[in-house]
């Protein structure tokens, strides 16, 4: 099963409805509780990215027998070096999104921890894809 | 592992939504502002205290599977909020208490904290 959420730029109240969509989806064909925990914050994570840094995005869920498959896809200004971005605590969040709870520079290592196998693409003035794998045993 | 219903009577809190709910227990606590930390460091059936009163503190309750939200030092949340609240099962309670003394009063009925590292990582 394959299901896509588009996440709107800028809009704080709408962010994290691809998570709580798919979290509800995998609920329904008895996904373990704790599976569906890391995919629905790894989404909610990648979600929170796309809505910060990038004006928006896609996420994408491949819902398998062995696994699901989020990829999240924004065409926002890239990240121009991904190693710095994926160091704890680096972050380049405007303070209003501090101020709101986030911006810690967590969110990608998070989503690394939460997946079984996770790839990161960008390019600079082009956007960045996430691709996260997680497996139901 | 304490009972809602112990936190609330501890907590001198009011119960805002989810009073339904309010039978669960929390396995453990976490008091955070920043959710980016809730996000990395919780486990399942947490109970989060807060003084952040916006609608990403239900989102991330929801996608942690946090047992409860407890806002300190009387913070109230908006209408909005408690109706996500309550749409996604989630007892929502509030505390005249500071963050401090909320953690305090919670720590010395025997709830603990959440350890630094989240137990579901797989890395």
């Amino acid at each position: 099963m394959k299901v896509e959420y588009q996440v709107p730029g800028g809009d704080f109240d709408r962010a994290g409805e691809a998570s709580a969509n798919i979290k509800k989806l995998l609920q329904r064909i008895g996904i373990p509780a704790d599976v569906i925990r890391r995919i629905a914050i790894g989404t909610y994570e990648g979600e929170m990215n796309c809505l910060i840094h990038a004006g928006g995005g896609r996420v994408v869920a491949e819902i398998e027998p062995e696994g699901t498959v989020i990829i999240i896809s924004d065409q926002g200004p890239g990240i121009p070096d991904i190693q710095k971005a994926m160091q704890e605590g680096w972050s380049t969040a405007p303070d209003y999104v501090r101020a709101m709870g986030f911006g810690a520079g967590m969110g990608l290592p998070n989503m690394m921890k939460c997946s079984d196998d996770f790839n990161i693409q960008s390019k600079v003035g082009e956007g960045s894809t996430i691709t996260m794998k997680f497996l139901y045993k | 592992m304490v009972g809602l219903k112990t936190v609330q009577k501890a907590l001198q809190a009011e119960v805002l939504a989810g009073a339904q709910y309010m039978d669960k227990e929390a396995e453990m606590a976490c008091g955070a502002d920043l959710m980016s930390d809730v996000l990395a460091f919780t486990k399942r059936k947490t109970l989060l205290l807060t003084g952040l009163a916006n609608m990403q503190v239900v989102k991330t309750a929801d996608v942690s599977d946090l047992s409860a939200l407890v806002f300190v030092r009387g913070k109230e949340p908006t209408p909005e909020i408690l109706a996500a609240a309550e749409s996604k099962g989630l007892p929502v309670m509030m505390t005249k208490y500071t963050m401090f003394e909320a953690c305090g009063r919670l720590y010395a009925i025997g709830l603990i904290g959440c350890p630094p590292k989240g137990a579901e990582e797989r890395r």
